[in-house]
């Protein structure tokens, strides 16, 4: 797997539950505008849960290569996409490469 | 480690030393006992009657020997002040009092507003058990 | 049916108060997440891998038309028009948001529903025979029992924080199908040899990591002494279970490790103590109970015939369709596993076409099934064809009950935080490589169960096959079992050998089935060709 191994941020949103990702200044829904960690992650965690706006937070190791961040695990690529038999519910409905580089 | 203390009792806290089970020998007088997790509550049926306090201690709020022991010791008759003391939690306080809890001594803040609060939470019950409410068994069939 | 009365009512409402409450301060900041995640867990609310879900209590499976309909409208009102029937009879939500789950429990408590300890180191929802009160071959209704235990485990004060999970399950017949000796408490209703109704109960069964069969604790226990003994099985247990290791906290490890015998003394030592403080409900409390599940007005002339004419309606009569107590009547298992299908998923039309169904032809009663399926247990032989149309419209008419395309699987890596390989994907293939109705027919009852990890929530280690998702180097991988059983005959299932990836576990379960078919006996299941022939044919097929 070619891309650079950089640390990103995830967590759940406490009101919808929506699974979402540390951009940087805030949380979007898409695995894609994740950005690289610094040494900071447990101050923003700290901070982050303590305003409410996440829960369950936790730093996962991904790939970044251009636009596109790939995470490491299986678990948290179908957190970034959605149930994979469900697509039509996923963030990629409609989408018939969905299920590429899932696995 | 604690600093407050409820009580639903109206008699005077006990002011003697609380002595872990290990130390309560025969030849103790001690009128004050600790229980933790592991120690068996029916070790103090014997002298249930020199006791004026027994301190529960539940270091988490999810090991949850401390309520067997409690009511064991309340379905024995025991009548003086039971405290439950450590990781007491606020939302737990009407199972506490259901088996036989008077006080508590909880390592967060309390306050007795809360406890009377929490104490009300449930309109009936449906087990009967040592706390003298009559379980909804027992109001269908009078 | 048990109806709630003012009491009740009155509880359930408390609880929405209470988690209302507790909701608007974990919403204000005045509770953590540390401090909110066991009071929304006792209320079934998990947060899983894409939000948060909910899972309702469906007391030992039985629910009326009302009920049904609202399971229904909840999935259209706060989640995305569907439910997960689940093994333990309940239904989940997977796309729940926290502040909803107040005015989500307030709709479910206008019917008489809950979500309560439907999680946590509790005693869990009691499940039972989802043929109670129509079986031809039940002994006793298990419900009132049941009823019993439902009301006396809500909010028990002692059993809160259990060393683990505690689930209950009980049966009025010698046929089991509630997997009764798979649970931490089995209970089996039967009568002495005088007649008279008596209890036996199994306790230190279960699946998980490590799956054991539950021994005979006590037999011959007086009906009426049923509460006061489960106050013994637990209180020896909450006292003596084991709290060091999560995976060695469930009542089965004690009473492995200290011996059926000694937890049978320190039961009936603590029992005899506990029958002298009167915790036991009066009889007419168990009568009134009773009364509630009275059979319904059976008609005397119901017609004994079914106009079998139409050959498909006919194959899903003989597959889906079981022989009731009343004559004229029969019991209908809807499947909820369609070929390529999600097993217990249902849309909230569905679920309301079943809860209409139910009402007009059924005595307005249903039934969870733990292989997550949907039972009618009381319609009239003459209104099959008709229930079979409206059904077969709404694609619940799947003719697999007990065939290889009834497959149980839990929800997985799709839906599931735990989970460590999905489960789904492997069903939908299987039962699509066995799509052909002949075929599934011709390999006869076959019980395939799928768990994505090691929690055996789908229950492998009790299917004539079974699948368990691993994760080995973080791509996912399938152990196949064989053996197993949750029936009477209960055994745990045996590992062929090294793990396949999704396909090759496909390919594999077709290699094990033909082996059955070269070596089956006449009459013979699977299970049974499996038992006489043993491992070694299938594992050469298999690997060889």
């Amino acid at each position: 797997m070619s891309g650079e191994r950089i640390k990103i941020l995830t967590g759940n949103d406490l009101l919808t539950g929506d699974v979402t990702w540390w951009t940087g200044r805030g949380w979007s829904r898409h695995v894609a505008e994740a950005s690289a960690l610094g040494d900071d992650a447990a101050a923003i965690i700290a901070t982050e849960e303590a305003a409410r706006r996440v829960v369950s937070a936790y730093v996962i190791d991904a790939t970044q290569d251009g636009a596109s961040v790939r995470p490491a695990h299986i678990k948290d690529r179908v957190r970034a996409l959605g149930p994979t038999v469900r697509l039509d519910l996923s963030l990629r409905a409609g989408d018939p490469d969905a299920l590429i580089g899932l696995v | 480690m604690a600093e407050t203390l409820i009580r639903l009792r109206d008699d005077a806290a006990s002011t003697a030393p609380v002595v872990p089970l290990a130390d309560l020998g025969a030849a103790s007088n001690a009128s004050a006992v600790r229980l933790m997790p592991g120690d068996d509550a029916r070790a103090l049926l014997p002298v249930l009657d020199q006791l004026d306090l027994i301190e529960v201690a539940f270091p988490a709020y999810t090991d949850g020997r401390g309520y067997s022991a409690a009511r064991i010791l309340r379905e024995h008759g025991y009548a003086g002040e039971l405290r439950a003391v450590g990781d007491v939690l606020v939302d737990q306080v009407s199972h506490y009092v259901r088996v036989g809890f008077d006080a508590f001594a909880p390592d967060q803040p309390m306050t007795r507003e809360a406890v009377d609060q929490a104490i009300a939470t449930w309109p009936a019950v449906y087990q009967r058990t040592v706390d003298g409410r009559p379980a909804i068994w027992a109001l269908r069939h009078g | 049916m048990y109806l709630y009365d003012t009491h009740d009512q009155a509880m359930v409402d408390a609880r929405v108060a209470e988690f209302t409450d507790q909701v608007s301060r974990r919403l204000a900041g005045t509770l953590s997440e540390e401090q909110f995640r066991p009071l929304r867990l006792k209320n079934g609310l998990y947060l899983q891998l894409h939000a948060y879900m909910l899972r309702v209590a469906i007391p030992y499976g039985t629910l009326d038309s009302r009920q049904m309909r609202m399971l229904g409208d909840i999935a259209d009102r706060y989640d995305r028009g569907y439910g997960h029937f689940t093994t333990r009879q309940n239904i989940q939500y997977n796309w729940i948001k926290l502040e909803d789950a107040p005015a989500i429990l307030a709709d479910l408590a206008s019917v008489g529903m809950h979500a309560i300890q439907t999680s946590g180191n509790c005693i869990r929802n009691t499940t039972a025979d989802h043929f109670a009160g129509a079986a031809p071959d039940e002994v006793e209704d298990p419900r009132p029992y049941a009823e019993l235990l439902r009301q006396w485990s809500t909010f028990h004060p002692e059993f809160d924080y259990l060393p683990r999970k505690f689930k209950v399950a009980i049966i009025g017949s010698e046929t089991d199908r509630a997997a009764m000796k798979l649970h931490d408490i089995g209970i089996q209703v039967y009568k002495d040899a005088g007649g008279q109704t008596a209890l036996r109960i199994h306790v230190g069964g279960g699946m998980g990591r490590t799956p054991m069969i539950a021994p005979v604790i006590r037999d011959n226990l007086p009906p009426l002494q049923m509460i006061s003994y489960l106050e013994a099985c637990l209180r020896v247990y909450n006292r003596h279970g084991r709290r060091d290791n999560k995976y060695k906290a469930r009542i089965k490890i004690l009473v492995h490790e200290i011996g059926a015998d000694e937890y049978r003394r320190q039961v009936e030592e603590e029992f005899a103590h506990i029958l002298t403080l009167g915790l036991e409900p009066p009889p007419a409390e168990f009568a009134r109970i009773k009364a509630q599940f009275a059979d319904p007005a059976f008609d005397p002339a119901a017609p004994d015939a079914i106009d079998r004419s139409d050959p498909d309606f006919a194959l899903w009569v003989d597959q889906n369709v079981h022989a009731h107590k009343a004559p004229g009547y029969a019991i209908v298992t809807i499947s909820l596993k369609p070929v390529g299908g999600i097993p217990g998923d249902a849309s909230a039309d569905q679920i309301r076409l079943m809860a209409d169904i139910a009402r007009d032809h059924g005595f307005d009663e249903l039934r969870v099934t733990h292989a997550q399926n949907i039972v009618l247990p009381h319609v009239k032989k003459a209104d099959l064809h008709a229930i079979w149309q409206r059904l077969d419209a709404a694609g619940l008419a799947t003719a697999n009950l007990d065939l290889i395309g009834d497959i149980i699987a839990c929800p997985g890596l799709d839906y599931c935080s735990l989970a460590n390989a999905r489960s789904i994907p492997v069903a939908q293939k299987i039962s699509e490589r066995f799509a052909e109705t002949g075929r599934q027919r011709d390999l006869g009852e076959l019980k395939l169960k799928i768990s994505g990890c090691i929690n055996a929530c789908g229950h492998h280690h009790a299917g004539h096959i079974g699948i368990l998702g691993v994760d080995r180097k973080g791509v996912e991988n399938y152990q196949l079992l064989l053996g197993g059983s949750e029936a009477a005959d209960t055994s745990i299932g045996t590992i062929t050998g090294p793990g396949f990836s999704e396909d090759g576990v496909v390919d594999a379960i077709e290699r094990a089935t033909n082996v059955y078919l070269d070596q089956r006996a006449q009459g013979e299941r699977f299970l049974d060709t499996y038992r006489r022939i043993g491992m070694a044919p299938f594992k050469e097929a298999i690997y060889g």
